[in-house]
């Protein structure tokens, strides 16, 4: 909502991604229908809302993966609505999937290579060993053979080292151990600090709350709402209509 | 035993032509989803490439080894941005008539020109060094007589094959095509040209065709239908090694032509059948192949 854009944006510096009007298709199906949000730089956004609201649509949208889309899409000054998601990549844009997209021909240490490096200012490899332990242990595994919460810490890793600053993580604590989860919110966190953006699509709001500055909920392919971290309290009984529960 | 030397060595041979053709069938497949009929045609014009620089322009065989897969593989990128790129996510049915028709298109002008009998293509008679006189001639092994260039055409086509192998298995270029195999719109989604890099795949596996197609030359001469006769059997050495792996398709290539050289040895009557017989009960025993993944 309005008054809480302005409330993010003069709280974090500059604008780094700006949606509006975004309408998507897959084939003839008609998803999104004019989504509006905007995300600063340092913050961490988060999109709530039911399965199938549009949410992992409207991030598919913005990295250009979505076939058909229309409206407008400004990222760091310039539409990307037209471009094509290995030009929006090469922009800054980085993206992390729901189903975490862990190449099964490639060994641990080829995912984490594969993202070319966009821009200098990425992660070295010590700085992402030092986030992710684990995975220094299991470079020369094969990917898939990594359990659930490694192939998600995997996810994140290689979309360090590229250099881009906005990040968008899709579900990073679907069907996670709590503890997995805890680490991952604590990864969110030191790279918040560390000056990333970055666009959160979760269904778990317990763990969204403990990382995200701002939250838009997304409902029919639309944002109906939007609210600070700061208001939270103020707004949980909207947020349990919501997202029933 | 010298018959059986000989078998052998036309195995190893036409084992390396399979391979060469089959690996490049493998990366196509594996890349655009494209089962490549017209990889038979490809490695016909690559053949024709050599004769044509050699006759018109006087440029012998070793620079034909370079220019020919490379004037062939900017064909077959032509092919595919002008054609194949706007079958991807059809069945494979739609690749395959296609490539087929494009097959019959290449070797109908072909033949048309040149009929179907074949021009001769002479073995390089330099560089003389070492006491060779280029590639002619032979040596005794001491068990066998070995023409010098049925050798170099094995020990070429195995050093292509395993540096074609490692290009992809063992390269960060390898792990962009593997991965974009996978799941190519995860592979753009992280900022590499896919569709650029399709195209540069079939320009590789084309000129990996038009690269046997000059080893040939020299020894089963230049014909319009040369690669009509071979696809055929590459087709069943892919079916039995299986689409999915680099490697499988390489020692698979060279394998079969062994069990075909030794065949003609044993019992020369199942030689031409023999691959077509293995293929059947592969298919029986493991319809995938016997290194291929579940599609």
């Amino acid at each position: 909502m309005p008054e809480v854009k302005t409330a993010g944006a003069q709280a974090a510096g500059g604008q780094v991604l700006s949606v509006s009007n975004l309408e998507a298709w897959y084939g003839e199906s008609h998803i999104l229908h004019g989504i509006n949000f905007d995300v600063s730089a340092g913050e961490v956004v988060t999109l709530l809302g039911r399965n199938g609201a549009g949410k992992t649509t409207t991030l598919k949208s913005v990295m250009g993966i979505i076939g058909k889309r229309s409206g407008s899409i400004v990222f760091d000054g310039k539409n990307i609505a037209r471009a094509t998601s290995d030009q929006i990549a090469r922009m800054g844009v980085a993206f992390c999937p729901e189903e975490r997209g862990i190449f099964a021909s490639l060994d641990v240490r080829e995912n984490l290579l594969l993202p070319p490096v966009v821009r200098a200012g990425g992660l070295t490899l010590d700085q992402i060993f030092d986030l992710f332990p684990n995975l220094k242990e299991r470079l020369n595994s094969q990917g898939t053979k990594l359990s659930g919460g490694e192939q998600q810490m995997l996810a994140i890793a290689r979309i360090l080292r590229t250099g881009a600053r906005f990040l968008m993580l899709d579900e990073p604590t679907e069907g996670l151990a709590p503890v997995i989860i805890q680490q991952i919110g604590h990864t969110i966190a030191r790279l918040k600090k560390e000056g990333f953006t970055i666009l959160l699509v979760e269904q778990n709001f317990r763990f969204a709350s403990t990382v995200a500055d701002r939250y838009y909920i997304v409902e029919h392919g639309k944002v109906i709402d939007g609210f600070a971290n700061s208001e939270l309290s103020a707004n949980m009984d909207k947020l349990h209509t919501y997202l029933g529960v | 035993m010298q018959a059986l030397y000989a078998q052998l060595l036309v195995g190893l041979i036409n084992g390396s032509f399979y391979a060469l053709l089959s690996l490049g069938l493998a990366v196509i497949f594996g890349m655009l989803n494209i089962i490549n009929f017209a990889h038979g045609a490809l490695y016909m014009m690559g053949a024709f490439c050599a004769y044509f620089l050699l006759d018109l322009a006087g440029i012998g065989y070793w620079w034909a080894l370079i220019i020919a897969p490379i004037a062939v593989g900017i064909f077959g990128m032509i092919l595919e941005r002008t054609m194949l790129q706007w079958l991807s996510g059809l069945d494979h049915l739609y690749g395959l008539l296609l490539t087929f028709g494009i097959a019959l298109i290449v070797q109908g002008i072909f033949q048309n020109y040149f009929g179907s009998s074949g021009l001769p293509y002479a073995i390089p008679d330099y560089p003389k060094i070492f006491g060779f006189n280029g590639l002619q001639g032979g040596m005794n092994l001491g068990f066998m007589f070995l023409p010098i260039y049925r050798g170099w055409v094995v020990v070429f086509s195995l050093v292509v094959c395993l540096a074609t192998w490692y290009l992809i298995e063992k390269t960060q270029l390898g792990a962009y095509l593997r991965a974009a195999t996978e799941n190519p719109t995860l592979v753009r989604a992280f900022g590499i040209n896919v569709p650029r890099m399709i195209t540069l795949t079939y320009g590789l596996g084309v000129g990996l065709a038009a690269l046997a197609g000059v080893l040939s030359a020299p020894i089963n001469q230049v014909r319009p239908l040369m690669g009509a006769d071979l696809i055929i059997v590459v087709f069943a050495v892919v079916v039995i090694g299986g689409m999915g792996s680099i490697m499988g398709s390489i020692i698979t290539g060279f394998a079969l032509g062994v069990i075909e050289g030794l065949t003609k040895y044993f019992y020369p009557e199942a030689s031409n059948t023999v691959v077509f017989v293995l293929m059947v009960l592969v298919l029986l025993v493991k319809p995938t192949g016997l290194t291929g993944r579940a599609a």
